[in-house]
């Protein structure tokens, strides 16, 4: 087809110039339009072929436990008996604690930046948080360990233990760890150092789409008396509120897969424990550090937890896009 | 005429078997990370002295099985000794390479190498949770003298698969029935307390970190970060220093002679200079591979090492194979290694 093509081509050319160039534009125009469709189809197959992988190798693992696998909390590979639950709760809870302390402060950072700082400070403050995106997360990792994880032991923990250890029920999650002593090394500490990982993402996404509110639209909120909060809260964010959902996911996103700085910091007991002091692991920690001499059935497990880590993201970018259509419905209602 | 033919033909076959060594140029292997120090160190005097190269990815134990099972290596290199029905299995001869040592230290403050002291059941009860504190009667009843704080004992072990952590299960299942019944031996088990570190590096921070830890790492690794290490008592009850003298008398003291394909474990070995948890690591070979040709050039790579390579291997704290167990490693191969019916290699 091509061959032809370019005689044809050759053809029009001696005939005439200008015909071969419009000739020339409509077959640059398929060959993009197939290129870009390849592209993107490559995508699909990639995930197609993933989750291809991920089923078949995890059958085994969910014909030898069947569905008690996920809420199984034994890892033992002397006895071939595996579960994912303790992997599971940890992802999620580190996730967790990692959206609780990161979305105030990406939030904060961006309105700040974009409503408060002086106009010489925004530049430096934008630029720092950018550069913190770019720090490899094995560095985070190592700085947890070996910095923050000892500090947090010996100036915050006791207090928090103190502090919050004897209140009923919720106590129970700041109780002084059994396991791993006087270490740091816990699934709290691993959420924190996650949530000074996953700020400078959502702090530049939601910064990013703040900035394209139109200054006019804030400029007649402010000339009606608003306060800068009534601005942020009635103006900016229903605008940007696609914008900083998708912020927020990156961010959630992130903290759920981060493999490297946790493995450092959480401790990687396979057990769970029921204060937050304690040492835990997550499902991408414990495919890291044993996905190299598994075989048999703890790689059919292992997979089987990749499986659900990636369900997990699925189902967290579902939820993700079911808000924006709920927030976008409820609008559209309040318009009219 | 015919004398003449023959030694023409005797020729062209000696020439074509000259040239058939030499064919050789890259030998490969793939596997355990423990030994991959001394492998390329003798691999760097190997290719200086021959011209031949050794080409070996540290990929771990179990990926080294996997690798000369699908034949993409000449040699897979295990820390984990194979069981010889499993080898029978496969076709395949195992023999050791090299020897090395675990050795569990601690980081408590004021306490210097060796100068701690535990025995068999306080060990396993560290690891078990059962004694979890510096100051328990149990460790002060060993260390008279000794000041040792009131503090929690941190517990650090591996966290990934590893033929480091397999030798020192080993070592605590030997010495403790409750270890052997709760929780067994293997590259990974079902830890009752501690923390996980990755690979030995992992094991090695969380102990210099942290205050009060006590965790296990290779000879070699506590030599070069110069951890605190702990004397054990081995099987005859003396307390033994971690040392390339104390693993050599533990490999000397074991039975090779009956332990088929060198299928034996080190640990808690007797002899009252023996430490206790010395190991070797294996090399796993085709018993009749299909390339004979490089299988020989691997042979005669850790032939050629195991003669000339016992120095190197000694600074970098690895234990050289005692000389008897060598000839016993080159009888092995004379029997079972065979290439068309002919042994393999010929001193």
């Amino acid at each position: 087809m091509s061959s032809t093509q370019a005689g044809a081509l050759n053809e029009v050319k001696s005939v005439a110039p200008i015909n071969r160039s419009k000739l020339s534009f409509a077959l640059g125009d398929v060959v993009f339009k197939f290129t870009a469709l390849f592209f993107a189809l490559v995508v699909l197959m990639l995930l197609a072929g993933i989750i291809v992988m991920l089923v078949k190798g995890s059958l085994p693992a969910f014909e030898a436990f069947g569905p008690g696998f996920i809420t199984s909390d034994e890892w033992d590979p002397v006895r071939e008996l595996y579960g994912a639950w303790p992997s599971l709760t940890g992802t999620l809870v580190a996730a967790l604690i990692a959206m609780l302390i990161g979305l105030p402060l990406s939030f904060g950072i961006a309105v700040f930046i974009t409503e408060m700082a002086p106009q010489w400070l925004k530049r430096p403050v934008g630029t720092a948080v950018e550069l913190l995106a770019a720090v490899p997360s094995i560095i985070y990792g190592m700085w947890g360990l070996f910095f923050f994880a000892p500090f947090f032991a010996a100036y915050i923990q006791p207090g928090l233990v103190a502090a919050l250890g004897p209140l009923p029920i919720f106590g129970t999650l700041f109780q002084m760890p059994v396991m791993g002593g006087s270490s740091g090394v816990s699934v709290l500490t691993a959420g924190i150092v996650l949530a000074i990982m996953i700020v400078p993402f959502m702090a530049s996404v939601i910064r990013d789409v703040f900035e394209i509110v139109p200054g006019s639209l804030k400029e007649s909120a402010y000339a009606m008396g608003a306060t800068t909060w009534e601005v942020v809260w009635n103006v900016v964010l229903p605008f940007t509120k696609t914008g900083v959902v998708g912020g927020i996911m990156l961010g959630l996103g992130r903290a759920i897969g981060e493999t490297m700085a946790v493995t450092f910091i959480i401790g990687n007991a396979s057990q769970l424990g029921s204060s937050l002091l304690d040492p835990g692991t997550t499902i991408a920690a414990k495919l890291a550090n044993e996905f190299n001499e598994a075989d048999g059935l703890q790689m059919d497990s292992l997979i089987a937890m990749g499986l659900i880590l990636f369900v997990i993201t699925f189902i967290v970018l579902m939820l993700s896009k079911l808000m924006l259509m709920r927030l976008a419905a409820t609008q559209e209602g309040s318009k009219t | 005429m015919t004398t003449f033919r023959m030694s023409l033909l005797a020729a062209a076959v000696m020439v074509a078997g000259v040239a058939h060594a030499a064919d050789v140029t890259t030998i490969s292997g793939a596997g355990a990370t423990f030994p991959y120090p001394i492998y390329s160190k003798w691999a760097e005097a190997y290719n200086k002295a021959t011209g031949v190269k050794l080409n070996y990815q540290s990929i771990g134990s179990g990926g080294g099985v996997k690798q000369i099972t699908a034949k993409t290596v000449d040699f897979g290199a295990s820390d984990d000794a194979l069981k010889p029905e499993k080898l029978e299995e496969l076709g395949m001869a195992q023999f050791p390479a090299v020897m090395g040592a675990v050795v569990p230290v601690v980081n408590i403050a004021g306490i210097t190498a060796n100068q701690m002291k535990l025995d068999q059941a306080t060990l396993a009860d560290i690891y078990l949770g059962k004694i979890t504190k510096w100051n328990d009667p149990k460790i002060v009843a060993l260390n008279p003298g000794v000041a040792l704080p009131e503090k929690l004992i941190t517990v650090v072990r591996r966290s990934d698969g590893s033929g480091t952590t397999a030798m020192f299960t080993n070592y605590l299942a030997k010495i403790s029935p409750e270890w052997k019944e709760t929780v067994g031996e293997g590259k990974a088990v079902k830890w009752p307390v501690g923390l996980g570190g990755k690979g030995n590096e992992g094991v090695a921070s969380y102990v210099k970190q942290i205050d009060g830890t006590i965790g296990y790492v290779e000879f070699a690794y506590a030599k070069q970060n110069k951890l605190s290490t702990v004397q054990l008592k081995n099987a005859a009850g003396e307390f033994a220093t971690v040392s390339a003298a104390s693993t050599a008398a533990a490999a000397a003291h074991a039975d090779w002679k009956n332990a088929k394909d060198f299928y034996l474990f080190l640990t808690d070995a007797p002899g009252a200079d023996s430490w206790p948890i010395a190991a070797q690591t294996n090399i796993i070979v085709y018993k009749e591979p299909e390339n004979c040709a490089q299988t020989e050039a691997a042979l005669k790579f850790f032939n050629w090492s195991w003669k000339n390579g016992a120095k190197m291997a000694e600074e970098l704290e690895y234990v050289p194979l005692p000389k008897e167990l060598v000839g016993q490693i080159q009888a092995y191969w004379n029997e079972n290694i065979k290439c068309e019916g002919v042994a393999a290699i010929t001193k």
